[in-house]
């Protein structure tokens, strides 16, 4: 398998008035293949979303480097993206805050079609995909319930033609009904147009579903990497095993989760 | 792509700021002031420039039911012809100050850095002395006439919208939307036009709205000070001025006075009503509010 | 039977109908969790016994409170100076957001023992006292120092078990917990959920959780009544509703969640 993203020692951090410099993300390696689901889990505050934030050049580096098909990623400054990074699309966290109030969703979808390197898909298409009727794209994104516009930041992440998306917590703010079809739809879309996926959850047994493997953050730092089941099943880091242990498992058992 | 049936574009909702009826009052007076500004020529009311020493400072009657000034002219007359000068310059005023501190204070919040500094410290210069001393200044070494008065009020006015912009724009330029539509590659104005600006324009027009009552003000205020209108051009605020010398007929600076307080007034009342409809918490929807 | 008893409640709030006919007991001892999709009235379930609907909503139906000493055959009958006396002395709330429902000017310690000298008429010092050992009891570290500290000054966890230390300073029967766990971390949650747990074996106290979390249910509930529409559409045991739904709709609910071995066991790893 041909590494399509290769994150390098990637060390991003923040200068605190007053409290000196916060490392978010710390020497952190991690390679996503062509056509491979990597899932990243971690709880809030250990860097997850700040790695997937310096993968799209939002963040600058402070050591380190992330490669796109062997070429590093620059910072994304004022100018326009350049071409060759567009093909890294992002869907956020909050669906309510993901796409824009005012703007209806087919033109929205649009501005990703514009930038497709190859054949962009229709709206139409793209909707279909991620289970929407076509008369979605005359709408507004308010019409929408928060699953409904999660399904349409991915169409709109995917119009680009992506060759990596990044899915940054995507189901975090959606009802747990909806969590792991969410997921399974970013997996399918994103695999049948041959793009890779970087899930970002905090949500192990999401996670394990649909990831081929599943790396662990902590602190800024990967403790733990490996195929998905085996991170599940035979967890060899303490931090993997205390996470695993705290999730609660509907088996209508009431077993109380480990602390 | 197939042809997308149409669908009325979601407007400002003003219709429901109209339902109000501070709203709908607000806009009764205005519409009136517009309404004998477009009239005054017809109406063939005593020419308000027309002097009559014979009659002059005559309390109301029923020839001059506003009275007349110390040249004899109808007070009444200037007062409607006044509307002319000082509707349209407000409007000016408040388009072109609203324009330039926008896109200044767009600009300044977008693009942040030395641009922020530059922008930001010009604008800190105008806010540190008071606005009306800074307009007189201005307007002062212009020379008097009513075009540098309205130069010197947007000099002065710009930096107010301007600062507002700003913050509105930094707190839009983080949002989601904006950053999913710059990873497709939209350039820094494109983004600014596209997904910024549209979303933050709600808030801008309430406060031009409410901004018409204060520039009709300043205006009125630097005519009052002789550095606005020049007689014998009737003007609101030079009007005024020239009652308070005529300290015993209290009818020359009343009745400007009033036309001053029912267009005020009447701005504020639709800057209000719009502010509410406009207001996301109240008028539901722009969000998505749940239950 | 002890505890509150919910029949028939329903809200109307500008012409919409978002609570229709609830039917729900919150038992003493135990936890009753009320499951469903957001806008399916679950949580306005819990503002509606509290009195904290929205203003401008209209609800109709009964909530019979009982806690062996004061019997309320209908707290919608209540005059708001009534419920407001009956609201943080026996029918306790816990929210979501922990940094939202504190106030972030207030230290901890002014916070807890505010309510407790007004409903249980303390002096400053015995209210401190008990305050301290309701920090305890939480299991929140170095009580007498957190009383001194602000909101922003704790993690989200540790907040949250401040927000349960208020609610129960004052010895309520009812407690009623809005998505308690769900801003919190797994790790965090588990301990919350645990002390949850804890309290309601203890002290006693019929607690209605609502939550979306499935898992979270399993894991503390006692009984899980589902909601859809503004109604309860099955209502049973833990096991028969989670294992064995009857209905449809629960049904649904149950299979979307992620199919699990239990982890760590290595099971699963075919």
């Amino acid at each position: 398998m041909t590494t399509r993203l290769a994150v390098e020692g990637a060390t991003v951090t923040y200068r605190q008035p007053g409290r000196g410099v916060l490392t978010a993300v710390d020497g952190v390696d991690l390679e996503v293949g062509a056509g491979e689901v990597v899932g990243l889990v971690g709880e809030s505050g250990c860097g997850k979303s700040t790695l997937a934030r310096a993968v799209c050049g939002l963040e600058p580096l402070a050591g380190g480097r992330i490669l796109l098909d062997g070429e590093p990623i620059g910072r994304l400054g004022l100018r326009s993206r350049p071409e060759r990074l567009r093909r890294i699309q992002m869907v956020f966290q909050n669906p309510y805050a993901s796409l824009n109030p005012r703007r209806r969703v087919g033109a929205q979808i649009e501005d990703g079609r514009r930038v497709s390197a190859g054949e962009a898909p229709s709206v139409v298409e793209l909707l279909e995909s991620v289970g929407l009727e076509a008369s979605a794209a005359s709408r507004y994104p308010h019409e929408f319930s928060g699953g409904q516009r999660q399904r349409v930041a991915i169409a709109r992440a995917m119009a680009a033609g992506p060759e990596l998306l990044i899915g940054d917590e995507p189901i975090a703010s959606l009802d747990a009904s909806l969590q792991a079809r969410v997921a399974a739809l970013m997996r399918r879309v994103a695999l049948e147009r041959g793009a890779s996926l970087l899930f970002i959850s905090h949500d192990l047994a999401v996670v394990r579903v649909i990831a081929d493997r599943i790396a662990v953050m902590q602190a800024g730092r990967i403790v733990e990497q490996g195929p998905a089941e085996q991170v599940w099943a035979d967890p060899q880091h303490p931090y993997t095993r205390r996470l695993l242990a705290a999730i609660p498992i509907a088996d209508g058992l009431g077993r109380l989760p480990v602390v | 792509m197939t042809a997308l049936p149409a669908v009325r574009r979601r407007s400002l909702r003003l219709p429901v700021a109209w339902r109000r009826p501070a709203a709908i009052g607000g806009a009764v007076v205005l519409l009136a002031w517009i309404v004998i500004a477009l009239l005054d020529p017809v109406i063939g009311l005593q020419g308000p420039l027309q002097r009559d020493v014979e009659v002059a400072l005559q309390a109301p009657s029923a020839a001059h039911p506003f009275g007349t000034d110390e040249l004899g002219r109808d007070v009444l007359a200037r007062t409607l012809w006044g509307v002319q000068a000082s509707l349209p310059l407000a409007v000016v005023l408040v388009a072109g100050s609203l324009v330039i501190g926008s896109l200044l204070g767009a600009v300044a919040g977008y693009l942040g850095g030395v641009v922020d500094e530059v922008i930001m410290r010009i604008a800190d210069l105008v806010f540190a002395f008071p606005t009306i001393i800074l307009a007189m200044v201005v307007a002062a070494a212009l020379g008097p006439s009513l075009a540098n008065a309205v130069v010197a009020l947007l000099i002065v006015s710009w930096p107010n919208y301007a600062r507002v912009m700003r913050a509105l724009v930094l707190g839009a330029r983080g949002q989601e939307y904006v950053v999913a539509g710059r990873l497709l590659g939209a350039g820094p104005f494109t983004s600014l036009r596209r997904d910024v600006l549209p979303n933050v324009s709600a808030p801008m027009l309430v406060l031009a709205m409410l901004d018409f009552g204060n520039q009709i003000l300043l205006l009125a205020g630097l005519s009052f000070l002789g550095l606005g209108a020049v007689p014998p051009t009737p003007e609101w605020g030079s009007m005024v001025a020239d009652g308070v010398e005529q300290f015993s007929s209290w009818w020359l600076a009343t009745f400007p006075g009033l036309a001053i307080f029912s267009v005020v007034v009447a701005f504020n009342l639709i800057g209000d009503s719009l502010r509410d409809a406009l207001d996301p918490r109240i008028a539901g929807a722009v969000q998505g509010s749940s239950l | 039977m002890s505890g509150l008893e919910i029949r028939g409640l329903a809200l109307e709030l500008g012409g919409r109908r978002i609570l229709d006919g609830v039917d729900v007991d919150v038992p003493a001892g135990q936890v009753t969790g009320l499951a469903g999709e957001s806008g399916s009235g679950k949580t306005m379930t819990g503002l509606a016994v509290l009195g904290l609907q929205p203003a401008g909503a209209r609800r109709s139906g009964t909530i019979a409170y009982d806690d062996g000493k004061v019997r309320v055959p209908n707290l919608l009958d209540l005059r708001p100076g009534a419920m407001n006396r009956l609201r943080g002395r026996r029918i306790a709330m816990v929210f979501q957001d922990p940094t939202a429902s504190l106030q972030p000017m207030l230290s901890i310690g002014t916070q807890l023992t505010d309510h407790m000298r007004r409903h249980l008429g303390l002096s400053r010092a015995a209210a401190r006292t008990r305050a301290a050992e309701l920090l305890e009891r939480v299991r929140v570290p170095s009580p007498e120092a957190a009383l001194r500290r602000y909101p922003h000054q704790f993690s989200g966890g540790q907040l949250q078990r401040v927000a349960i230390a208020i609610a129960i300073a004052c010895d309520p029967e009812v407690l009623i917990a809005d998505e308690p766990t769900t801003a919190l971390d797994v790790t965090v949650q588990a301990g919350v959920l645990r002390l949850l747990r804890e309290l309601t074996d203890d002290l006693g106290l019929a607690v209605l959780l609502v939550t979306h979390d499935l898992g979270v249910m399993s894991a503390v509930a006692d009984t899980v009544a589902v909601m859809r529409d503004g109604r309860v559409v099955e209502h049973g045991s833990r096991y028969q509703v989670i294992r064995e739904p009857r209905t449809a709709y629960a049904r649904e609910l149950v299979e979307s969640l992620p199919r699990t071995p239990p982890p760590g066991t290595g099971e699963g790893s075919a």
